[in-house]
């Protein structure tokens, strides 16, 4: 690995914790696509940025996107505020027309120097390293390094100070405002964060990088804990995690190293997606499976409650009464015999005096509806699934 | 058009998911194929703007995640994953594949003659299916549940109306790219929604706001050097959405602001007139004469809401003073009895 390699894999690094923490926050507060409107309308505070200062990393630009920023976040809650549409249609209004601005005053102006647009959206890391950030003549390393660096130091010294009001305000914005925090002050705070970051980001891995980098990883998380600290940690490991296999992916297969990033956010994604011990599809298909076979289970005792007669409990009839498919029936009858709650004789079905109690107290429930009669519910229902 | 659908089902921002989420579909259909055919690009950009809108689905009803995250996620994945697809194809020895980039940003001016005729007719399609469900559309829209008593198939219905919405965007990426199709797709729709209430006449509003703001806007960019055409159609379109927040009668900024005005001058005149019946009712005579000072301790009172009594032939001035006419202490009299009767 020759420096530079290390470098970007440190500066991709970097990022994806600058923009784990923020994005958790705004994946808990169900503001997700602002991180999306934010990086795109930055761009005219970029672009002016540049006019003035005829250069991309002074901090004057990231300061002026930072205030675009919190500007599109102003225009949609006030958009918002008018009633006249919905939060959603209003940041997509928004964002598009700030980026057409910011489009146009490139195409005008900005023609011949260095500044497209494609940089902007998609950033290249491969070439990060060699924009060096000189101090008296000594080389101390990548500019985007220290730049994004510097924020991510902000950034969680902030997220330390106000772990507590940040928590508060995201889980109960009516307690966090009763006991004297303004919500509206730490709202427009993590949204100077996020577009701050989102800033510092964009030049080095663009701005759609900087949204997954965002919001994939916190997702990711989120299937996997409900503990803030937890979700905190994974996000940050996840964002890390595929920064560098990213890195390495586009190292393979020679293409850009923040496409492969956001790929290698999607198959972890993907894979927690699918797999996640109770919150993932499969799980979740698995336990709606389950469910499922006990309600059946349920219907079976209770229909052999209900009649006395042999003809309605021979094996062969079940099939069709309760309309059950072969296979179907047949688990629900190996289950039902696993548990000792009927016994077979003869092809002729009927309950055990623990079936007949497990179905009295089936009934019980279903007809009072009572919560505490459900408590010695679960436990037996667990019983079945052993 | 069918931005209308989107806006009124709160799922303004598929639009843009789609839009960045078609970008693999596009390198895709370019890697099979090799070549820049733009109908298998299209295809391909259909198939995979589908892939993430079912995909949205499902996060949004199997896990917890919101819609807003669901969004968000699909949309950087697969713009990433199309990134990485496009620059991968870069550096394959194929000289066809210049040029696919054009689909990020859109260039109305690459359209050819083809392009345009297949838009056409993409459009008339959506035309008849729209005209041809328009009831089953319009009740799934506003009340889905009814919709599901009634028999109709919703899930059907739902999934037609999105492949819909997806291959309107799909078509609009060549003209005015990734980015801005969102605006295209809402632009429209929320302005003609400031305007009406009724359903079909927001879908043809938008209609026509969308072909306006695409006509002025080629015809601006066209006019100038270095316009891009998409920019400019959204700004357009971003005015239309402005002056329609401010100036439609029943909605708008501008008339409620008018009609709140009116609401408070109206309580003034009221105020001012119930005054002055409390001081007219201590007399026998009504039209007794009273300084005009006697008002000033009241607080709604100023000259013009006294000019307007004057009017309105509620009370007489002379010189410094003033009486309450006959129908001046009839009307207040009511007022009064309003009043009452709003209280018990």
């Amino acid at each position: 690995m020759s420096s530079a390699q290390i470098e970007i894999q440190l500066i991709a690094s970097i990022v994806a914790i600058a923009c784990a923490i923020p994005g958790t926050f705004l994946v808990l507060r169900k503001m997700a696509m602002i991180s999306d409107a934010i990086s795109h309308s930055i761009l005219p505070g970029i672009v002016v940025g540049f006019f003035i200062t005829q250069d991309l990393n002074s901090p004057l630009l990231i300061l002026l996107a930072a205030l675009t920023g919190v500007i599109t976040v102003v225009l949609v809650e006030y958009i918002q505020k008018t009633g006249l549409v919905k939060e959603d249609t209003a940041i997509g209004l928004v964002f598009p027309v700030l980026f057409s601005i910011g489009v146009l005053m490139i195409a005008k102006k900005a023609n011949d120097i260095h500044l497209d647009i494609d940089a902007v959206l998609v950033g290249e890391l491969a070439l990060a390293p060699f924009d060096r950030l000189m101090i008296s003549g000594v080389d101390v390393g990548p500019k985007s390094l220290w730049i994004i660096g510097g924020i991510l130091i902000i950034t969680i010294v902030l997220l330390l100070a106000f772990f507590k009001e940040l928590k508060l305000s995201t889980f109960d914005k009516g307690l966090a405002a009763s006991l004297g925090f303004s919500p509206a002050i730490i709202h427009y705070g993590l949204m100077t964060v996020s577009s701050v970051t989102t800033v510092g980001a964009f030049d080095a891995v663009g701005a759609i990088l900087v949204v997954a980098l965002m919001i994939a990883p916190a997702a990711t998380a989120y299937l996997l804990t409900t503990d803030l600290k937890k979700m905190l940690w994974l996000s940050i490991v996840f964002g890390v995690f595929s920064a560098i296999s990213g890195y390495w992916l586009a190292h393979l297969l020679d293409a850009s190293i923040s496409g492969s990033i956001t790929t290698m956010l999607g198959l972890l994604f993907l894979v927690v997606y699918l797999f996640a011990p109770s919150k993932g599809v499969i799980a979740v298909m698995y336990r709606e499976k389950q469910q499922r076979t006990e309600v059946s289970l349920l219907t079976f005792l209770l229909h052999l409650k209900n009649h006395e007669e042999e003809r309605e409990r021979h094996v062969n009839h079940l099939n069709e009464h309760i309309n059950w498919q072969k296979v179907r029936s047949k688990t629900i009858l190996e289950l039902a015999l696993k548990n000792n709650l009927i016994v077979i004789d003869e092809k002729i079905v009927s309950l055990t005096d623990k079936g007949d109690e497990f179905t009295t107290q089936a009934i019980d429930y279903i007809i009072t509806n009572e919560d505490s009669q459900i408590e010695g519910m679960k436990d037996d229902f667990f019983l079945f699934r052993g | 058009m069918l931005g209308s659908f989107a806006v009124l089902r709160k799922q303004s921002l598929l639009g843009d998911a789609i839009s960045h989420a078609a970008l693999p579909g596009i390198a895709i259909a370019f890697l099979i194929t090799g070549a820049k055919d733009s109908n298998t690009l299209l295809l391909g950009a259909l198939v995979s703007g589908l892939i993430g809108t079912f995909w949205i689905r499902g996060i949004i009803t199997k896990t917890h995640l919101k819609s807003d995250t669901a969004l968000g996620l699909i949309l950087s994945l697969f713009f990433g994953f199309g990134m990485l697809l496009l620059t991968f194809i870069q550096k394959q020895p194929n000289a066809n594949q210049a040029g696919l980039d054009k689909y990020l940003f859109g260039q109305a001016a690459t359209l050819v003659e083809s392009d345009v005729w297949m838009m056409a007719v993409v459009t008339g399609i959506c035309l008849f299916v729209l005209l041809l469900f328009w009831k089953e559309f319009k009740i799934l829209l506003f009340d889905k549940d009814y919709a599901k008593t009634l028999g109709f198939n919703t899930k059907t219905i739902d999934i037609l109306i999105t492949s819909f919405i997806v291959l309107a965007i799909v078509l609009g990426l060549q003209t005015v790219g990734v980015v801005l199709m969102s605006a295209m797709l809402l632009a429209p729709a929320a302005a003609a929604r400031q305007w009406t209430n009724s359903l079909a006449t927001m879908v043809f509003l938008a209609a026509i706001f969308g072909a306006f703001s695409g006509v002025f806007g080629t015809a601006i960019s066209a006019s100038q050097n270095n316009l891009s055409t998409g920019p400019v159609i959204v700004l357009v379109a971003a005015v239309f959405v402005f002056v329609s927040f401010v100036f439609s009668p029943s909605r708008g900024l501008l008339f409620k602001q008018i009609r709140f005005i009116k609401n408070r001058r109206d309580l003034q005149l009221h105020k001012t007139l119930s005054f002055m019946y409390d001081i007219a009712i201590t007399h026998d005579d009504i039209s007794h004469p009273h300084e005009i000072k006697i008002l000033n301790n009241f607080q709604g009172y100023t000259k013009r809401t006294l000019k307007k009594l004057v009017e309105k032939d509620y009370v007489t001035l002379e010189g410094s003073t003033w009486s309450l006419t006959n129908e001046g202490f009839k009307s207040a009299l009511n007022l009064y009895n309003q009043l009452t009767r709003n209280d018990e």
